[in-house]
């Protein structure tokens, strides 16, 4: 699945330059497509949705839209954010649905070619097969390409899992 | 084409909604407003316009018959006796039918279209046609007419024949103006419509036809001149015209009344009138034939003389007295126009009808309300932008007074009447969106006529309050319970007539149909006068489906609810029209769906009365704020009974991890919202809270432990789903006034939820920020 969703990125964007918004969860550097980013808001505290899954942070209110809210954090396997105002929301558009990704700070726009990207390890971590679809090395730096498809729960019937 | 169609079929649907309310007008005694017999009159002859228009042969067949009854009726010469009003109402259902067979497909049942188009001929005394023109055209041979042809050598084109026997013979002169096609008539479809009068003979004259270059595209050019041989009274070839008045130069002259009378003074002003015709229509191919400048000039000249003799000759004509003649052009130009709408019924020949000038058209369509087709998606839009300002009123007001503002500062006075226009407007457009409850009664006197024809049983329908108004999609989903519950109401709810009879009451049961506004609700009751419910006989029913126990003490009022319990039909027999026991749990859900309430209220021996209570609009929605474990929830206040501070005392524990509380001698279950919702694992202690007595599918009644009531307030609906999903016990989301999103509580599914224990996993609420 990871390799061919790498395979993917990598096959779509070829020789073409790419620019990506860089964020940090933990410790840790992750970069997105900037194409698929809406805008980047601070943290407002969120509206808990009973019966979610753990990283469903609850919702907000987006200009009179409902947003949901990820802790990317606990979707990446990491301890839940201890969420404050330094925290930063990037509200993401996945498909028709809009959903904002708590992180704790963004951090760089990249722009990169095809030649910069590699492939994910094959490494036992489910967070790593799941939601990261390359590699990027940046001055020393490692820094994870999410695929942002993956990151929503999954619905099935409407319903949450 | 597909969208003219559409509007075709919209248009319609508003034509045969007219037809039906007109028809009942008339039925309860408003035959002697002409008014009300020339719309239906007029509704029914656009259908059969329209469906010409797109080839729909039934339809424009059975319309056909229609109206000629409808005719018959206009003019005064068939009464409207309820027999005849029975039919005219049966003709109104078939020709729904048909149109819609002919909007989605399948058949409509010939025999039910040939018994009705039967009964509609033997009122008007024309035979059925089978397929229209030739038929007419049967009927002239039948009375064994030749036609004679008067050898005219400057007419050669035209048919003047020898006066046919019973027949009578009209020149029509007809020339349109450009405001004829602007508002999309067609002459051809003019003159096939003729053509179903009789015969036809028809002149374009394409004299006024200008050179290319010169021609307007808009413009409109062509006359014709028609000869019709027919049975038809003027009027009737007048009304042809009916929809193009005022858009064309027309002048019906009856040709054979002169010749009948055998004047010689008329024959010799015939043959005139024909020659100059003929010299009128000679004149434009001299121009055409000669490009000479001058010509053409001497040409036009010498046509306007001639016109100048035909209108005077036309003048002279018109002086004979001739009681069938109508008043040709020349009188009728100085006429005062004559009122839009034609007076029916009346008995005299009409007067000549002459072109309505341009000014007085305008003016007599001002005066009716205007209407324009809006896309709903625009009006929707505006309403979520409403949503947005009243939700940002309300931050800011919110903002202003944390910030310390006095009441008395300009900032805040300004802020009242921001609030006020926020608030003007939020209604503003929810009337947008509103529409008078009439679109879904109008639909209820057919069914009554079926249900009541299925059912061997005598039904009035009484309907009030038509002009109510209601959010659109309230509308859109009110009719299927409402069909359901008028079916119920004549099906299970009056007696047979003899029964009733017998009771002591009228043979015609009454069912009645009302709306009224009630403290922003609109409030629907279906009331019948039949027997009530039979409680004994409900109550054995449940006992005997096992949806209560034999020992169960009910009151009245419970047991009349038992009929919303799914599955409960108490019809012995399955019959066609209600009694398949999905009747009123269906019907009560799908209320509920809509933010409403049903109640029942029934006499034993004097009738029931369901009512029905539904919010005005979808969009907001009127809740009490309330706070569980820190959160804020909204629970609509339409499920709301009352609210109570539980003493410890009248909580008792019920089976492993259940609670009830003491109510008034009930004990109702006790539903702790919090740990229903996963936002706290431990039980809330009830004494430090409050609970809401709430009513739940089914009827039944549950106590709702929250925290705290904060207040109650409007709030606008947002969905959860557009970016997230469905949530189990949550209906949807609004945003308060301090910006932040609050869930609504979906009162139903949260019951059922405890029913069946814990809802799911419980959220990690240490994680809420």
């Amino acid at each position: 699945m990871s390799e061919m969703s790498a395979a993917h990125v990598l096959d779509k964007h070829a020789g073409t330059a790419r620019e990506l918004i860089a964020f940090a969860v933990g410790k840790q550097e992750f970069c997105i497509d900037v194409m698929s980013v809406r805008e980047i808001r601070g943290w407002t505290p969120a509206t808990v949705l009973p019966h979610s899954q753990s990283f469903v942070r609850g919702v907000i209110n987006l200009r009179g839209a409902v947003l949901p809210i990820m802790d990317l954090a606990v979707r990446l396997g990491f301890p839940p954010t201890e969420a404050m105002g330094r925290h930063v929301i990037i509200v993401v558009q996945v498909g028709s649905q809009l959903v904002g990704l708590l992180v704790d700070a963004v951090s760089d726009i990249l722009t990169v070619t095809d030649s910069d990207m590699l492939p994910p390890p094959d490494v036992a971590s489910d967070m790593a097969k799941r939601f990261v679809c390359g590699l990027l090395a940046m001055d020393g730096r490692m820094i994870s390409i999410l695929s942002v498809d993956n990151i929503l729960p999954e619905r099935d019937d409407g319903e949450v899992q | 084409m597909d969208s003219l169609r559409q509007i075709f079929f919209q248009e319609c649907e508003e034509q045969l909604a007219e037809l039906e309310s007109g028809l009942l007008e008339i039925q309860s005694g408003g035959a002697d407003d002409p008014e009300i017999v020339n719309a239906v009159f007029r509704a029914v002859h656009s259908i059969k316009g329209g469906a010409g228009a797109f080839a729909l042969e039934d339809l424009v067949r059975f319309a056909h018959v229609f109206e000629t009854v409808l005719d018959e009726v206009r003019k005064g010469r068939l009464t409207t006796s309820s027999n005849v009003i029975e039919t005219l109402l049966r003709s109104a259902d078939v020709l729904s039918d048909l149109v819609r067979v002919a909007r989605d497909g399948g058949t409509v049942d010939d025999g039910r279209i040939r018994t009705c188009s039967d009964e509609l001929a033997a009122l008007s005394g024309v035979p059925a046609p089978a397929g229209g023109a030739e038929e007419a055209d049967e009927g002239f041979d039948d009375i064994g007419f030749t036609p004679v042809t008067v050898a005219l050598p400057v007419f050669d084109d035209l048919d003047i024949s020898a006066e046919p026997e019973g027949g009578t013979e009209y020149t029509i002169e007809f020339k349109p103006y450009p405001s004829l096609y602007s508002n999309a008539n067609e002459p051809v479809v003019l003159l096939r419509e003729l053509s179903r009068l009789g015969e036809v003979t028809a002149t374009c004259d394409t004299s006024a036809v200008p050179n290319l270059e010169e021609i307007d595209p808009e413009g409109s050019y062509l006359s014709w001149t028609i000869q019709l041989k027919t049975e038809q009274a003027e009027d009737e070839v007048r009304s042809i015209f009916e929809f193009v008045d005022g858009d064309c130069e027309l002048t019906i002259s009856d040709a054979s009344g002169s010749t009948a009378s055998a004047e010689p003074v008329d024959d010799e002003i015939e043959a005139l009138l024909a020659r100059v015709r003929g010299e009128v229509e000679e004149a434009p191919d001299a121009i055409r034939e000669d490009n000479n400048a001058d010509a053409a000039f001497g040409s036009f000249g010498s046509s306007n003389a001639v016109m100048g003799q035909l209108e005077a000759v036309e003048a002279m004509q018109a002086e004979q007295p001739k009681p069938t003649a109508p008043a040709p052009q020349a009188a009728a130009n100085n006429l005062v126009p004559p009122p839009a709408a034609e007076k029916p019924g009346s008995p005299q020949p009409e007067p000549a009808k002459p072109p309505a000038p341009a000014k007085n058209e305008k003016g007599a369509t001002s005066e009716a309300a205007q209407t324009i087709r809006v896309d709903l998606d625009r009006v929707d839009r505006l309403m979520n932008l409403v949503g947005e300002l009243v939700i940002n009123q309300a931050m800011l007001s919110q903002r202003l007074s944390e910030a310390g503002l006095s009441r008395s500062s300009e900032f805040a006075t300004g802020l009242d009447e921001f609030e006020q226009l926020t608030r003007d407007i939020q209604e503003g457009v929810m009337a947008i969106r509103a529409q008078p409850v009439k679109s879904v009664f109008q639909r209820m006197p057919r069914l009554v006529r079926e249900v009541a024809a299925a059912t061997n049983k005598k039904v009035r329908l009484v309907t009030e309050g038509e002009g109510t108004e209601v959010d659109k999609t309230v509308i859109e989903r009110l009719a299927d319970p409402l069909t359901h519950m008028i079916r119920n109401a004549i099906d299970h709810g009056l007696e047979k007539p003899e029964v009733r009879v017998a009771n002591g009451k009228r043979e015609e049961g009454l069912v009645r149909l009302s709306a009224t506004h009630r403290s922003g609700r609109i409030v629907i009751d279906i009331a019948d006068d039949g027997a009530g419910i039979n409680r004994a006989r409900v109550r054995a029913i449940a006992e005997e489906k096992g949806l209560i126990q034999p020992s169960a003490q009910l009151t009245d009022e419970e047991v009349d609810n038992l009929i919303f319990l799914p599955g409960f039909s108490t019809a012995s027999t399955i019959s066609d029209i209600s009694g398949r026991g999905v009747g009123m749990d269906v019907v009560k859900r799908s209320i509920q769906a809509l933010g409403g309430r049903v109640s029942i209220s029934s006499r034993p021996g004097e009738g029931s009365t369901f009512t029905l209570s539904l919010p005005l609009t979808l969009a907001v929605l009127y809740g009490m704020v309330v706070t569980v474990a820190d959160q804020t929830l909204v629970v609509p206040l339409t499920s709301i009974i009352e609210t109570l501070k539980p003493k410890p005392d009248d909580v008792h524990g019920f089976g492993g991890d259940s609670r009830v509380i003491g109510l008034r001698n009930n004990f109702v279950p006790l539903v702790d919202v919090g740990r229903e919702l996963g936002f706290r694992s431990q039980a809330a202690d009830p004494g430090a809270g409050v609970a809401l007595l709430v009513e739940s599918d089914g009827g039944g009644h549950s106590a709702l432990l929250v925290d705290a009531i904060q207040g109650q307030r409007q709030v606008v609906i947002k969905s959860l789903e557009a970016n997230y999903g469905r949530v189990p016990g949550i209906a949807a989301a609004t945003i308060l006034g301090d910006g932040r999103v609050a869930l609504i509580l979906d009162v139903d599914a949260v019951v059922a939820g405890a029913r069946i224990g814990n809802l799911g996993q419980e959220a990690v609420l240490a994680m809420a920020g």
